[in-house]
């Protein structure tokens, strides 16, 4: 079944035309990476499926259930209905380059805060929730610590266990490990493997070549605002079409 | 040489001001306080004529001083007929305005507020504008992301400007003595008066106001430690790795 689906997305900053139309379609456990250089338009793709940012045209259907989108003044989309697109956003869990936590509240505050005011689960089944995804991702025991006084990888498996805790159908990482040191990047990409071999459905804008040829079942090299490869990583990375891509991996993969 | 009895005979009037200054002091910051959450949300999330409003509100009482605001609302109300008239009537609301208490508390509450709407909006600005996106991203309708990650946010981080304004407030309350009210200064203006020693009369006024004012300090301390932790440094072995 398809899990997400993103028709012919349009997106353009004033006469600078970041997505000419790019699709994309994930079935039940599919991990995507989207992979392409800085300004290629991959974060903003990302960001548009949550409308995070406003796509000027284009289809997104979650769980089989389209966004419902309407011209507004100036002629962009937007959404029709935001009880609509506050419902299926809860599908969509976010996972964001700069963690985005919430500075005053303490970790298991963070995992436990939507899932009580959005879901609508007594504190109880939260603390629960929250405290099993925050094992899983290793950080159980920063449960009372605050956000500013955890390292960087830490702070990142906490925002994935926010993440986990609305129990999303799919789940969207902008480039998660961008903003970490070198040395802390491993334990994020490991727990995103776990998830991975779960049978999660992901769909990853990263940086990280290895983890896009080894754990992604479809990668999306985007170059300036179109999808110029699209499929499993064994013909992506293997059977490179594009003299593009085969430019890009070099400058990569050394 | 000293005068002790300036002081010594006027203690209970001088614990009777106090007590004046405290109720003031207390009453119009905490009604200035909750009507500047709202104000301040509405300030910097409004639609643009209401924060307009809001923004003319605060620049008039920011822009006089609140002694000439005391003066308008105890001397200028009581000017125009059909505020009399309210009063002949008997009617609650306006009554409030022809005892100097309710004028002094009404000013001072509106003057506080519009300082605190400020602040609270400086601090609401300051969100830092991921941790707004990680709400939607959730799926928090604009309420829930105000109510929930917005306010609680820029409530702590407002505290130390917030405590500033709090000590101004407990000084300010001095002019309540212009409109006859006998709060610390007034009490210490009758003493002056009774005895011609205005050195004792007003230094004992003013080690008073200096020791609620460390009070003050002393609350907001504590306050800024149970509020604030997120922003400290963290306490060696807070926390077991």
């Amino acid at each position: 079944m398809t899990q997400l689906s993103v028709e012919d997305l349009h997106k353009r900053y004033g006469d600078h035309e970041v997505l000419k139309g790019v699709s994309l379609d994930t079935e039940a456990g599919d991990v995507v990476s989207i992979i392409g250089s800085s300004g290629s338009g991959k974060s903003t793709f990302l960001r548009c499926i949550n409308f995070l940012e406003q796509p000027d045209a284009g289809r997104i259907t979650v769980g089989g259930e389209e966004i419902r989108l309407v011209p507004d003044r100036n002629g962009h989309l937007k959404v029709a209905d935001a009880r609509q697109l506050q419902r299926l956003r809860t599908r969509l869990a976010m996972v964001f380059q700069h963690f985005n936590l919430w500075a005053h509240m303490t970790v298991l505050e963070n995992v436990t805060e939507a899932p009580v005011h959005v879901l609508g689960l007594t504190r109880a089944e939260a603390r629960e929730r929250a405290e099993a995804y925050l094992e899983k991702v290793g950080i159980a025991h920063f449960r009372d610590s605050y956000p500013a006084h955890l390292s960087g990888g830490q702070q990142q498996r906490v925002a994935i266990a926010r993440a986990l805790a609305m129990e999303p159908t799919v789940l969207l990482f902008d480039e998660p490990t961008s903003a970490l040191d070198p040395e802390l990047v491993g334990e994020v990409l490991k727990v995103m493997r776990g998830l991975a071999e779960e049978g999660r459905t992901m769909v990853v804008v990263t940086h990280e070549m290895g983890f896009a040829r080894e754990v992604s079942s479809k990668v999306m090299f985007l170059h300036q605002g179109l999808a110029e490869e699209y499929g499993p990583p064994s013909e992506v990375f293997d059977n490179t079409r594009s003299e593009r891509l085969r430019q890009f991996l070099s400058g990569n993969l050394k | 040489m000293i005068e002790w009895a300036v002081i010594t005979e006027n203690l209970p009037e001088y614990a009777a001001g106090l007590w004046l200054t405290l109720q003031l002091t207390v009453l119009s910051l905490v009604a200035g306080l909750l009507l500047a959450v709202p104000l301040a949300v509405l300030r910097t999330a409004g639609p643009l004529v209401v924060s307009r409003m809001v923004w003319a509100y605060s620049y008039f009482f920011r822009g006089t001083p609140m002694l000439v605001q005391l003066l308008l609302v105890y001397y200028g109300l009581g000017q125009f007929e059909w505020v009399q008239a309210r009063w002949a009537e008997g009617n609650g609301f306006w009554l409030i305005f022809r005892e100097p208490y309710g004028c002094a508390l009404v000013t001072f509450a509106l003057n506080t507020c519009a300082y605190t709407t400020e602040i609270i909006a400086g601090a609401l600005r300051a969100t830092p504008h991921g941790e707004i996106e990680a709400a939607q991203a959730c799926g928090m309708s604009r309420l829930t992301v105000i109510r929930r990650i917005l306010v609680p946010g820029a409530l702590r981080r407002a505290i130390p400007a917030y405590s500033n304004e709090a000590i101004f407030m407990l000084h300010g309350t001095a002019i309540a003595s212009t409109i006859t009210l006998v709060d610390l200064t007034g009490a210490a203006r009758n003493a002056y008066s009774q005895h011609f020693a205005p050195f004792e009369a007003f230094i004992f006024a003013g080690l008073i106001y200096m020791c609620v004012t460390f009070a003050l300090v002393g609350l907001f301390r504590l306050a800024e430690r149970r509020w604030l932790g997120h922003l400290q440094p963290r306490k060696a072995g807070s926390v077991k790795a």
